[in-house]
């Protein structure tokens, strides 16, 4: 390092500087503020908008600082005359064609364009000749265009060549004809497309489904975690007045650096979705009527009071909080019924153990071999397929075991497409190649010795189940083969689960008891009583006795945030609780992360936090443990039952099970995997929510 | 008391200066109007009741920017907006409560399409309790029914802006 450092001066400050970095990168580290719009930190560079000028000793022309490696010795001035004589004249160019409409566009206030015009830019235009007009995109349901208003920065067309991996919008025409395209009419159709949102230094990208509903100096910002996958990506809400008015990322560079996926960024539209419950309801004959709180949880007690012991099942939605999770468990606990799962996808119940990535989410760009097994990735975690792919581009070998041919816009180094039983026998083969078998024997090809070599050789490695490995019908014998090669290959095994706090639901016992029936069963044979909560039966399981088994019940009682047709058919009482932005609460990430965050926007109506609603039920059944004032006692209580219980290993082997040759797995689409984004409408617009409503009605 | 205020008290010279006082204004000329008959003369920059214009072609001049509601000091202008069938940018709700309101002016300075406008019109009444709440249809009914006067007094005052 030290023979790499080099001394620069920047604004008369000595400062110390890696060899070769560029000049920005430096002065951002020191808080020197250069101003730039190509600029970012997250994508490659570009130096296409020359707002970095800066004059630097013995250079005969000011230059860009984003684009300017540093050297031993070199002199630099962001705030001479000459460097700002060159900022100010390139902010004239800028402001040349971009119109002034500041009033009707969403970025006013939030804009980089218009703060460096503040500092930079003249208070009267010299410019009197014609502005040009350039023609709005179509670019889909997601993103909106104001094409007029670009400044051709390009971060948009990097973001797709870089990061997302697909070159969804380009450049076309030189000069005063350049403008920014998708080349053919498309629209942008990436799981991380919403990025470019974010990434647009002025007004020309916007969010279409927030398009001209508030303003930015009008919302405070929470912080929230998302609700749809257990990377754990951070979210800010906007919130004004009480109501969720758009979510954008919150910078963590350890989980999703600035990015979010498009589900986190407009699911929040499925928290005003019009069928939200608004008050407790009870089930009237064929009818339902509005009660109070007090009536409804009087009616969950006595219900829940009449049915026997242990005939009650528990079913939890995965994206629950640990505190609704814990003071479920308790209840359930407390009733005598040890039936209560959140694994609703799921169709075989090995010993649960909990679901762990197995490495710091950060640490998968630094991966160097990596086998897939049963996973849908850009669909199941984007963020994560993202930071694969950043790892793939750098060289490593990412192998696949999938049910189906995914599309990946990496380098991938193997891909098997395997049916259930096959991928039970594929795994077996390279179990048998990890333990030596030669090519030729026992099955084994060069492919799965390439494949087991990579996992051998490289120094950081992992072999990763997804959902689809989940809901394979022979689960047990998949996730035992896997830790077998793991442990063989010396890999990390890494188990995603679906839902963002499916390793919370394990730490907070939503987990049946040893001997109780889990989801699958629970699903299967109708029990007395159901105490459901967010989950809708039918379209959170792949089961298809799911409705039959509801109906079959006595009693059912959702704790819902919506009424839908499903629960409305077959639920006694229905009692609205909050979604995952109007309840505080605690998700844990498959990298074991605790995040909490606060309630961010104001109850739909009636509602109440789940973890407020399971409270008082417990003390109207008479249980312990429900004295709780506060979300915070809730998570302390279960934070110390995590911190006690012993980490489980995942069991290696344990013999194959013989599943039918035509078994399959179903793969969930994107856009359809909760009940929040299967209400948002801007996401069901979008080619990936279209298939998927289209492939869920075949499939019923 | 000293000598002086004894014989001033007691010569009441003060109640004859103040009836001096009152016998010379009897003959100057009035500066009391007789309202509601006569009225004081009134600048084209008055303050009073607010009105949301048009163009003369009947658009309505609000964008929903909402520099009017950034800009109330007394926080009395509450604005949502939306997407229009046309796919503007439109105003849904467009309240003013006129409880609230200092009639200082800023959002017609912040306006930048002239659209919110304080009328020369002073003399209104409230009769019920929720009456004070200008809506985005009565803010348009009065830009409507006094245009010609707003379009007169905006042109008086343009050369000064």
């Amino acid at each position: 390092m030290s023979e790499d450092a080099v001394n620069i001066t920047v604004d008369g400050v000595p400062m110390k500087a890696r060899k070769g970095e560029m000049i920005i990168r430096v002065t951002d580290a020191n808080d020197v503020y250069v101003p730039r719009f190509c600029y970012h930190e997250k994508l490659p560079v570009a130096a296409n908008c020359r707002m970095c000028l800066v004059e630097v000793e013995k250079a005969p022309k000011p230059l860009p600082a984003c684009a300017t490696p540093v050297m031993e010795g070199m002199v630099i001035r962001t705030k001479s005359a000459k460097a700002i004589a060159a900022q100010r004249s390139v902010m004239e160019f800028l402001l040349i064609n971009h119109p002034l409409d500041c009033p009707i566009c969403d970025q006013g206030g939030e804009c980089e364009l218009q703060d460096l015009a503040i500092g930079y830019g003249r208070d009267i235009s010299r410019y009197h000749e014609r502005k040009r007009v350039v023609k709005d995109k179509n670019l889909g349901p997601l993103v909106s265009s104001d094409m007029t208003r670009c400044i051709h920065c390009t971060r948009c067309v990097r973001f797709g060549q870089d990061v997302a991996g697909i070159p969804e919008l380009g450049t076309t025409g030189r000069g005063e004809h350049n403008e920014i395209g998708t080349y053919i009419e498309a629209s942008v159709n990436h799981e991380l497309s919403g990025n470019i949102i974010d990434l647009c230094p002025v007004g020309a990208l916007n969010s279409k489904p927030f398009r001209y509903r508030a303003r930015s100096w009008e919302m405070t910002q929470q912080p929230l975690v998302s609700p749809h996958d257990g990377l754990g990506t951070n979210l800010y809400g906007h919130v004004r007045r009480g109501r969720l008015m758009r979510v954008v990322p919150r910078r963590n560079d350890a989980i999703n650096e600035t990015w979010i996926s498009d589900r986190d960024r407009f699911s929040y539209e499925g928290v005003y979705s019009a069928d939200r419950l608004q008050a407790p309801m009870l089930r009237d004959g064929d009818s339902w009527k509005s009660v109070d709180w007090q009536t409804a949880l009087e009616a969950v007690a006595q219900g829940l009071q009449q049915a026997p012991k242990g005939g009650t099942g528990f079913l939890a939605s995965a994206s629950s909080t640990v505190e609704e999770l814990t003071l479920l468990s308790r209840l359930a606990r407390g009733i005598g019924s040890g039936n209560i799962d959140h694994r609703l996808r799921q169709t075989d119940f090995p010993a649960a153990v909990t679901p762990s990535l197995g490495m710091a989410v950060a640490d998968v760009d630094a991966l160097q071999a990596l086998l897939v097994v049963g996973a849908n990735l850009r669909h199941e975690i984007p963020l994560l397929a993202s930071r694969v792919r950043k790892a793939a581009v750098s060289g490593a070998k990412v192998s696949f075991l999938n049910p189906e041919r995914f599309e990946y816009l990496f380098p991938v180094a193997q891909y098997w497409v395997a049916s259930p039983a096959q991928q039970l026998a594929a795994l077996q083969v390279l179990v048998a190649a990890a333990r030596g078998a030669a090519a030729g024997s026992e099955g084994v090809t060069a492919e799965h010795l390439q494949v087991v070599d990579s996992l051998k050789s490289k120094e950081r490695k992992a072999i990763w189940l997804g959902a689809l490995a989940q809901r394979h019908p022979a689960f047990g014998a998949l996730r035992g083969l896997a830790a077998e090669l793991a442990a063989l290959t010396g890999a990390t095994l890494g188990i995603l689960a679906e839902g963002a706090n499916a390793a919370g639901a394990h730490l907070a016992g939503a987990v049946p008891d040893a001997g109780a029936l889990n989801a699958g069963q629970m699903l299967t044979s109708s029990l007395h009583s159901y105490v459901l909560l967010g989950v809708e039966p039918q379209a959170d399981s792949l089961s298809a006795s799911a409705a039959a088994a509801m109906a079959g019940a006595r009693f059912v009682v959702a704790l819902t945030p919506y009424a839908s047709d499903e629960l409305k058919a077959v639920a006694t009482v229905m009692l609205p609780i909050g979604s995952f932005a109007e309840t505080s609460g605690t998700y844990v990430s498959l990298e074991g992360r605790w995040q909490s965050f606060g309630g961010a926007a104001q109850p739909v109506g009636e509602s109440r936090p789940a973890w407020k609603v399971l409270r008082v039920l417990g003390n109207l059944l008479g249980l312990q443990g429900f004295a709780q004032s506060t979300s915070e006692e809730v998570l302390a209580e279960a934070r110390a039952a995590a911190d006690g219980a012993v980490p489980q290993a995942v069991p290696q082997g344990g013999g194959v099970a013989a599943i039918a040759a035509d078994a399959a797995v179903t793969d969930v689409p994107l856009y359809q995997i909760d009940a929040l984004v299967r209400r948002a409408p801007a996401l069901q617009a979008t080619r990936d929510g279209m298939q998927a409503s289209q492939g869920v009605q075949g499939a019923a | 008391m000293s000598r002086a205020s004894f014989f001033k008290t007691f010569l009441l010279t003060e109640l004859l200066q103040g009836m001096a006082l009152t016998f010379r204004t009897l003959f100057r000329p009035k500066v009391t109007l007789n309202y509601p008959e006569e009225k004081a003369p009134q600048s084209v920059r008055f303050r009073g009741l607010h009105a949301l214009r048009r163009y003369p072609n009947g658009e309505e001049r609000c964008i929903a920017c909402k520099l009017c509601e950034a800009t109330c000091p007394a926080l009395a202008i509450t604005i949502e907006s939306d997407v229009a069938d046309d796919g503007t940018r439109r105003t849904t709700r467009y309240d003013i409560d006129l409880f609230k309101c200092i009639y200082c002016g800023f959002c017609e300075e912040a306006c930048p399409v002239d659209a919110i406008v304080e009328t020369r019109i002073h003399e209104y009444h409230m009769e019920h309790r929720g009456e004070n709440i200008m809506t985005k249809d009565k803010l348009l009914a009065v830009g409507d029914r006094y245009e010609a006067m707003i379009n007169a007094d905006k042109s008086a005052d343009a050369r000064y802006r």
